[in-house]
């Protein structure tokens, strides 16, 4: 067991830190936020130049064979600068789900269309009585010929306003929850009866509403027809790649309210000085700490060859981030006063990014009774 | 970055289980696993048992008998002592006065006392905390006064564990009453036997009797007995409790607490079926098993970084004791839960307890009990104070 990083992971967060310091201050966040797509074409190709989007595939398939930590190291800086771009929608959620589902033959088309910035992708996956179930998928895929036809709904498709292309889930047999029966598409966003209406989320980024009437896509469209296993696996990926995120950003809110505990004089004094918010800034520091060793144990499960261990190294890690953004998120809030209330200022930005993470694939609850469910989280050594 | 147990730590905790198993008498292990304690002889014997192994002071030196053990295995061996359970070396000695003694004492000291430590030959307590000096443990009164070749200390100390048992006290006086108060300060072994020491055992809320008042009246301590250098007993106390922090997670306690939780809840009626169908209870249970490997890997995180000899003691040391006492007073409130009101049962004044109780023995003195941990070894506000002043620059 070692916690340092190795040389080449240094550098990882070294450079990204640098150009996220560099390319991405908070006013140029708020510029890109207020710009016609919502999110920068020249900040993604940066991302394409410093090899961030090609680092979660295998060198085989064209990527730079970056693992777990890597991408725990690159979303941290991520949840530090808030940057809009859909990183996340593509190169992680859609990329692990890729890297397990996709033939390599298709892996070897579209990876390096990725690393190279030329690829918007985004999981269509969530539908309206999905809450947090991951095989809750009522959109049918029927064979009809050559062709599939789709028919259903997706929400909250992240990343979905501005994708090039869409995986899709669609239900090719069983019933409604059922885990078996779940096919994967790959389909072109201008495809003929797909419908997208885009809008804006709470934190900024943006995701878009799919509907699909009789939209009919060739049968090689079909990437994947057994489809539960590569869910379930790139939903843990996701899970600690946003848990990593969100300790970034809970990182950063710590640090902005520190720093104003420090200048922001009352009563003649600093109001670091009084007990009551030391305190406070003490149990915000618990709660990020504790979410951090939690985040590690999320990317330690992913290694695990048994499904279920991960899941519920996923999931654990999930409870405490979301209750750890929901104390941090709000005492920062609390501690900052009126200026945390702001749009102009960044704190509130961190809070509204760490309330979406909250409440995205799974909330505390959610975690909680599935946890209860299954095998003691200290069933193992 | 590692974040897996190597094939060598998994057989190490193997051959712990195995050792524990074949040498620590089942009617212990069983009592403990209720909330129980170990009695002084049982304490003896299973610390002999654990020396002739070499294995009851993991964390000394070698050459005073130390394992050599990587930081990684150290924590894994508390780990399987607590989850186990089996007893721990007796801390007050092992784990507090030796460290100070084998960085600070002369050599004379350190052949004279280890040994002894490590054998349990010797029981020692400790003589910090005072009637006026709790938290603000540097405003203590306790005096050792010079007299030729002879401290003559006079005070009170108090809340002094398992003082009943013990053969040698480490005590803190002060030397020099004019010095201002963190200085003059020393840090003194005093043999229980000597003359004008005398201790009143204090009776805590769960019935046990585990904690006494010692009072000081004239006692000579020789000189000899002094650590270190005069007036500088602060110091080797702050290194006393900075070393004392590392040891506080207690996760493994906590693990085999939230484990019997859960074999309890298959049986503990929950009104019409089981505590464990009970989807309230699942979930704080879920929870606090969640909450006990954060701890651990927090706990990992300083274990690894210590290995680093970069000398500094890593500041996430002090979330250990802040979140491993609170971890362990939540996971005794759960067991509290489960037990519903047979926990009223006072089990001490019932003995032979009825049979339909006899499950939920200790739940209640054990909640009680541990109320002391987020009291003791520097109360959680303080832990909060350093954390705000000494992490984060408030």
């Amino acid at each position: 067991m070692n916690f340092d990083l190795s040389e080449e992971q240094r550098l990882l967060r070294d450079n990204v830190e640098r150009l996220l310091a560099k390319t991405y201050d908070f006013e140029t966040r708020r510029k890109i936020a207020a710009g016609p797509e919502g999110f920068s074409r020249a900040a993604w190709a940066r991302y394409a130049d410093m090899g961030l989007l090609g680092l979660p595939f295998a060198e085989e398939d064209g990527g730079f064979g970056g693992g777990p930590v890597e991408t725990m190291l690159v979303m941290e800086c991520f949840g530090r600068a808030l940057p809009l771009e859909p990183y996340f929608a593509t190169a992680i959620l859609s990329g692990a789900l890729l890297r397990r589902a996709a033939a390599a033959e298709l892996r070897a088309t579209l990876v390096p269309l990725i690393g190279e910035g030329k690829l918007l992708l985004a999981f269509a996956h969530y539908e309206a009585q999905s809450r947090y179930l991951l095989h809750s998928i009522a959109t049918t895929a029927r064979r009809e010929g050559d062709a599939y036809r789709i028919d259903g709904e997706k929400c909250l498709v992240l990343g979905g306003a501005e994708a090039d292309k869409f995986l899709i889930s669609a239900r090719l047999s069983g019933a409604t929850h059922s885990r078996d029966g779940i096919g994967l598409f790959l389909v072109d966003s201008s495809t003929p009866g797909l419908s997208r209406r885009s809008y804006r989320t709470q934190d900024g980024e943006r995701a878009a509403a799919l509907s699909f009437a009789a939209l009919s896509v060739p049968a090689s469209a079909l990437i994947c027809d057994d489809a539960a296993g590569a869910i379930d696996a790139a939903f843990d990926e996701a899970l600690a790649a946003l848990c990593a995120e969100a300790v970034g950003a809970m990182d950063e809110a710590l640090k902005l309210t520190v720093d104003y505990l420090k200048t922001r004089v009352q009563f003649r004094v600093p109001l670091g000085s009084f007990q009551a918010l030391q305190h406070r800034a003490a149990d915000i520091y618990v709660a990020l700490e504790q979410a951090r060793s939690m985040t590690l144990f999320a990317v330690m499960g992913l290694s695990e060859s048994d499904p279920h261990r991960r899941r519920t190294a996923a999931l654990a890690a999930k409870a405490r981030i979301n209750e750890s953004a929901l104390f941090v998120g709000e005492q920062a809030v609390q501690l900052h006063g009126g200026i945390g209330m702001t749009m102009e200022y960044k704190l509130g930005h961190l809070f509204k990014r760490l309330t979406t993470i909250r409440r995205l694939f799974a909330d505390t609850d959610h975690c909680l009774d599935q946890l209860a469910e299954s095998e003691s989280l200290l069933a193992a050594p | 970055m590692d974040l897996r147990f190597t094939d060598e730590d998994i057989a190490f905790r193997r051959e712990l289980r195995e050792f524990f198993a074949a040498n620590l008498p089942e009617a212990l292990r069983r009592k403990l696993e209720q909330g129980g304690k170990a009695e002084k002889h049982e304490l003896v014997a299973w610390t002999r048992i654990l020396n002739a192994r070499g294995w009851a002071t993991p964390h000394w030196p070698v050459e005073w008998g130390g394992t050599g053990w990587s930081p990684v295995q150290q924590m894994i061996f508390r780990d399987e002592l607590q989850q186990f359970p089996a007893p721990e070396p007796l801390s007050f000695g092992v784990s507090m006065v030796a460290p100070v003694i084998f960085t600070f004492g002369s050599e004379a000291q350190k052949k004279r006392f280890l040994p002894r430590i490590a054998n349990l030959d010797d029981w020692w307590c400790q003589g910090f905390s005072e009637p006026g000096a709790g938290s603000d443990l540097a405003s203590l009164k306790t005096t050792a006064r010079r007299d030729g070749d002879f401290y003559i200390v006079n005070g009170q100390k108090t809340w002094t564990t398992l003082a009943q048992y013990a053969d040698w006290i480490f005590v803190l006086a002060r030397t020099d009453p004019s010095a201002k108060k963190q200085k003059g300060i020393s840090f003194l072994l005093i043999d229980m036997t000597t003359p004008g020491v005398t201790r009143r055992p204090i009776q805590l809320i769960d019935g046990s009797v585990e904690v006494n008042e010692i009072f000081f009246d004239d006692v000579r301590v020789p000189v000899e007995n002094l650590v270190g250098e005069e007036n500088k007993g602060w110091d080797y106390a702050k290194f006393l409790l900075a070393n004392e922090r590392n040891g506080q997670a207690r996760v493994g306690l906590s693990k085999a607490r939230l484990n019997r939780i859960r074999q309890l809840a298959a049986a503990a009626p929950g009104g019409g079926a089981p505590m464990r169908d009970n989807a309230a209870f699942r979930r704080k249970l879920a929870w606090l098993e969640i909450e006990a490997r954060a701890l651990e890997m927090t706990v990992l995180r300083v274990v690894c970084s210590e290995s680093d000899e970069h000398g500094q003691p890593n500041p996430l040391s002090s979330i250990l004791k802040l979140r491993g006492s609170e971890l362990q007073q939540a996971t005794t409130e759960l067991l509290m839960d489960v037990v519903g009101s047979f926990a009223l049962v006072d089990v001490a004044e019932a003995q032979p307890a009825p049979p339909d109780v006899e499950w939920a023995h200790g739940a209640a003195a054990t909640y009680f009990n541990l109320r002391k941990l987020s009291i003791y070894g520097g109360a959680n506000e303080i832990q909060r104070s350093i954390i705000a002043k000494s992490i984060l620059g408030l």
